[in-house]
């Protein structure tokens, strides 16, 4: 072993201890930055180092590595400035699907120019390939889904169509196993993983976005080690499989925290089954004047937001509207919805991007308790999350995930665009219930009606 | 052989502390872990420069080329998505300062 490539592996070493101890120190909010920086430092050694990795080199393959760099990078941190946080979603998922075709990609190039690299590596040359490129193509699915663009899309007979699809990737996986380095095979191989991906992200609901995801990262971090593992790159292979590991752990917390199975997520369509049962009562119009007044004069407010605050950005509004009741002593407090919004911990996010300290926010498990002392919920653009049919109804498609208990509050207050259903296409009711008020229109609407109330009344 | 079942070992041991890292993590921090460790996964930008830098067809450039870009923007995209979130966060503390 020579001295500099001693030093790159030691490079390696100390970059995978880094994304390590970043990942690690990202577990708390007070330490998360400077752990993300560390992670950030294990990057840049880790990048630096490759271009004296021996073989690496030759004046064509550095001007290209050189253009691509500054092309990619320059892309991918203007488009990354630029996004609005409401579109954060969107754009890890983009990402993400870039680093699955980037894994993809490098298996193509080792398969086909690869030599005789042995069996184990091949094997896993072709399961990251297959991987790599099925998170590409369904990541961009779900960028271009969440955009807006796309709508969940369901025929008839289409499980049986996927369910071939998916017996058509494993048949030429197998056929590119068996016959390494052949042109044809891996062309095919490599089209049929694309559409697999495609296939597998069409029929998933929007709010089954965020498991599904969750699941690509875990899927490209797979990639990534089993690539690693065919460029004999340690670095590439604790980062991926840290990754494929922690992200897999995430989908599973989230799948349950809807209480639902992955199968369930992939292949049922949320939201698609028409559900009988018609609720009781009728929905009561409240006007942002009185509903300020309630809240202006509480002791206790939880605000409960859901994807409808994403999507009107009203999450600065809100926070203007809180500080308001708060100078005038009301405690408020933020619950948050384990899948509220479109990635666990969105609506954090958005809150702390308006400034909400995050010791005002909480988990299900920390605030559920404190409804039934609280005068007022207010309900933000969230439906299913506070659908007390989630505990009694048995036939309901949410049956069974645990709720935010909005309707055990004196009273609830829900801010909504339209009569409209939740993504669960159910009938919430909540909102028909005597103590529940609606107060529709777009949340940056109504938190602007109710500031300017606050202010006349509290001011 | 020795360097499959030492891989093997990385592998195993690298999946604990991926499971052991996130079992502990509050979901305030969720959004921003998933961006981070999608910023991790970045780290898929050495094998394409690996790929790309020991290409030597037309094809082989043309494969690693893609890779690299594509790597790039899994890498830089991560950071700046992860580093905007991580930003915001503030206690009540940090906003009276």
């Amino acid at each position: 072993m020579t001295l500099v490539h001693w030093l790159i592996q030691a490079a390696y070493f100390i970059a995978a201890v880094l994304f390590i101890v970043g990942l690690k120190r990202m577990s708390s909010p007070r330490t998360a930055r400077k752990g993300f920086y560390a992670a950030g430092a294990g990057m840049l050694l880790a990048v630096v180092v490759t271009f004296f990795l021996p073989g690496v080199g030759g004046a064509t393959n550095l001007i290209l590595i050189f253009i691509a760099l500054g092309a990619g990078g320059v892309v991918a941190w203007i488009s990354g400035r630029r996004v609005q946080m409401t579109a954060m979603p969107q754009m890890v998922a983009l990402y993400n699907g870039m680093g699955g075709g980037a894994a993809a990609a490098i298996a193509a190039k080792e398969l086909i120019y690869g030599g005789e690299p042995g069996a184990g590596a091949i094997v896993l040359a072709v399961v990251g390939a297959l991987i790599g490129a099925v998170s590409f193509s369904g990541s961009v699915v779900a960028f271009t889904k969440l955009q807006g663009w796309f709508s969940a899309l369901r025929f008839r007979g289409q499980n049986f169509f996927n369910a071939g699809v998916l017996a058509a990737a494993a048949l030429f996986a197998a056929l590119a196993i068996i016959y390494p380095g052949n042109g044809g095979v891996l062309f095919i191989f490599f089209l049929v993983a694309l559409v697999l991906g495609i296939a597998a992200t069409v029929p998933v609901g929007g709010a089954d976005m965020p498991v599904l995801i969750s699941l690509y990262n875990a899927m490209t971090g797979l990639a990534v080690a089993f690539e690693g593992y065919v460029l004999g790159n340690p670095a590439m292979i604790i980062a991926g499989m840290i990754v494929g590991a922690s992200g897999s752990l995430l989908t599973w917390l989230m799948a349950k925290a809807m209480n639902r199975s992955l199968a369930n997520v992939l292949f049922a369509g949320f939201g698609e089954t028409e559900v009988a049962g018609e609720v009781e009562g009728s929905l009561k119009p409240i006007d942002a004047g009185d509903a300020a007044a309630m809240m202006g004069y509480a002791n206790h407010v939880i605000i409960v937001p859901g994807y409808g605050m994403a999507v009107a950005q009203a999450q600065h509004k809100v926070w203007e509207f809180v500080k308001l009741l708060r100078d005038h002593g009301v405690k408020v407090s933020f619950a948050i919805h384990p899948v509220a919004g479109r990635m666990p911990g969105h609506m954090n996010v958005l809150l702390a991007e308006a400034g909400v300290p995050y010791d005002l926010i909480h988990d299900l498990e920390e605030i559920n308790e404190e409804f039934a002392t609280a005068d007022v919920a207010l309900v933000i653009g969230a439906n299913d999350v506070v659908n007390p049919a989630a505990r009694t109804n048995k036939s309901s498609p949410i049956y069974g995930m645990p709720i935010l208990n909005a309707d055990k509050a004196d009273n609830c207050i829900v801010v909504k665009r339209g009569k409209g259903r939740g993504f669960a296409g159910v009938e919430n009711e909540l909102f028909f219930r005597d103590n529940t008020r609606m107060l529709y229109g777009d949340a940056q609407d109504v938190a602007a009606q109710l500031i300017q109330s606050a202010k006349e009344l509290l001011g | 052989m020795t360097y499959g079942f030492v891989a093997l070992y990385i592998f195993m041991l690298a999946a604990f502390t991926g499971y052991e890292v996130i079992s502990r993590v509050p979901s305030i921090l969720h959004t921003p872990l998933m961006s981070g460790s999608n910023f991790i996964h970045g780290v898929v930008l050495v094998g394409a420069m690996i790929s790309l830098g020991t290409a030597t067809t037309p094809l082989g450039r043309t494969i690693g080329f893609i890779a690299v870009i594509l790597a790039v923007a899994n890498a830089v995209g991560g950071w700046v998505t992860t580093e905007r979130m991580l930003a915001m966060f503030k206690t009540s503390r940090d906003q009276n300062k």
